[in-house]
């Protein structure tokens, strides 16, 4: 327990410190905290921001994959229904983005979720919350870095899912409610849209990579 | 479609042959509706519309039809919040801030066309007689609200490619295509239906859009 908390504190620093020092393709692009030889593997440009959106979609799906599979304390039948689409919409998008990285791919990430009460309804969908608009954030961020067509695309048919989710799940959490529709929603009518840089500190503690401790040097 | 389905296929052969069992219905659908697109294409971005002096023609296009678009959406829910007793009281605020975004998005769009920007449109909710009772019957309401912003989503996801190369604009049109996702989840859960269809929400070309927009054009 100490040791996977030092070294998620390690990773947060990682992540954190990459942002500033890694440009790709003009961009600022993760490391993901893996080790230096893995890293290369990002790949240039439009791979690095596959790589970084398949890091998020492993998060989602392992986070829906425990929830479904620890199910929390009297998980209502639409509850149930709603999440367990979601869970297999978000291991669609993993499996699709792991697909068209093909070798590039970054390995399985390992997580840490000891932050989440996955007994409590409103742990879980507080979480799910933040992940679904964090997504959503992210890909509206990361569509600028994107070069080929083809993968903005891919990626488009991706966010607009992740939208649905974040307003089924505020629907749970307070249905009808200005957030269903509204949440992160600014007065010219904008969704949130944020660099890598601002969305992995936010991601970082809920993954610990399975890396060796030479990585983390 | 046909492009998206070729664009899938490339990035993963797999998954094309799982969507593709599933879409074989909408494929045709809009292949249909493709072949009837150009006089409304005419019809909904005008003749006469100014051109915005800094940007390439091409954004210019893009921009609007979306502002089109909106227009039609905005002009749909000012009416609804408007119309005494059509939306049940649970509703009105999800639909009052739903129409307050679509407002946005349409003085957002202006201003960054200036004088390039088309004019609104005249509109027809009833489709020339076919939703009589649109701003009357809730049901009915819903039922064209949860068309336009699932025809909005795709059409914004339709034109993300026009916008490479212009990151700031192309920005904006994200943080717009999902604000109307967010919408479309949330009119079909009160019309007790899922917010998705499944995994991958699909674009449409712009022919397409219009072609499904034109009967609320009057």
């Amino acid at each position: 327990m100490t040791t996977a908390a030092g070294l998620s504190r390690r990773h947060v620093l990682k992540w954190a410190g990459a942002t500033t020092g890694i440009m790709v393709a003009g961009a600022m692009l993760p490391n993901f905290g893996i080790s230096a030889a893995l890293a290369a593997d990002l790949g240039e440009g439009d791979v690095g921001v596959l790589n970084y959106a398949y890091a998020l979609e492993q998060l989602e799906a392992a986070f829906y994959t425990q929830v479904i599979a620890t199910p929390f304390n009297k998980m209502q039948a639409n509850d149930q229904l709603i999440l367990t689409q979601i869970r297999d919409h978000e291991i669609a998008h993993r499996d699709f983005l792991k697909g068209a990285l093909g070798r590039n791919a970054i390995p399985d990430l390992e997580v840490d979720f000891s932050a989440v009460d996955f007994s409590s309804r409103k742990s879980v969908l507080g979480t799910a919350e933040v992940f679904e608009n964090l997504g959503v954030a992210a890909y509206n961020g990361a569509g600028q870095l994107i070069r080929n067509v083809d993968y903005l695309a891919a990626a488009g048919s991706i966010v607009s899912i992740e939208a649905r989710h974040a307003a089924a799940i505020s629907d749970l959490i307070n249905a009808f409610s200005k957030d269903t529709v509204g949440m992160q929603v600014d007065k010219s009518g904008l969704d949130g849209a944020l660099l890598p840089s601002q969305v992995l500190p936010q991601a970082a503690p809920f993954i610990v990579t399975p890396v060796t401790a030479n990585s983390l040097a | 479609m046909t492009q998206q389905l070729q664009i899938l296929d490339e990035i993963e052969p797999e998954l094309i042959d799982r969507v593709v069992a599933t879409r074989r219905d909408v494929v045709l659908k809009y292949a249909r509706m493709g072949a009837l697109a150009s006089a409304p294409i005419a019809l909904a971005l005008g003749a006469n519309q100014a051109f915005g002096q800094e940007l390439p023609q091409k954004i210019v296009d893009v921009l609007n039809f979306a502002l089109t678009l909106e227009y039609l959406e905005a002009a749909f829910y000012n009416e609804g919040n408007k119309s005494r007793g059509l939306i049940p009281r649970d509703y009105r605020t999800v639909f009052k801030t739903i129409g307050a975004h679509e407002n946005a998005h349409v003085k957002l769009l202006q201003g960054a066309l200036g004088s390039a920007a088309v004019a609104a449109p005249a509109v027809d909710f009833t489709a020339g007689g076919k939703y009589p009772d649109v701003f009357e019957n809730f049901d009915t309401f819903l039922t064209l609200s949860q068309t336009f912003e699932d025809l909005g989503v795709a059409a914004y996801k339709g034109q993300a490619g026009n916008l490479i190369g212009n990151g700031a604009i192309l920005t904006i049109a994200l943080q717009i295509h999902s604000v109307e996702a967010r919408h479309a989840s949330e009119v079909r859960r009160i019309g007790l239906r899922l917010g998705w269809d499944g995994a991958f929400d699909k674009p449409m070309s712009k022919a397409a859009v219009l072609t499904a927009a034109t009967p609320f054009l009057a």
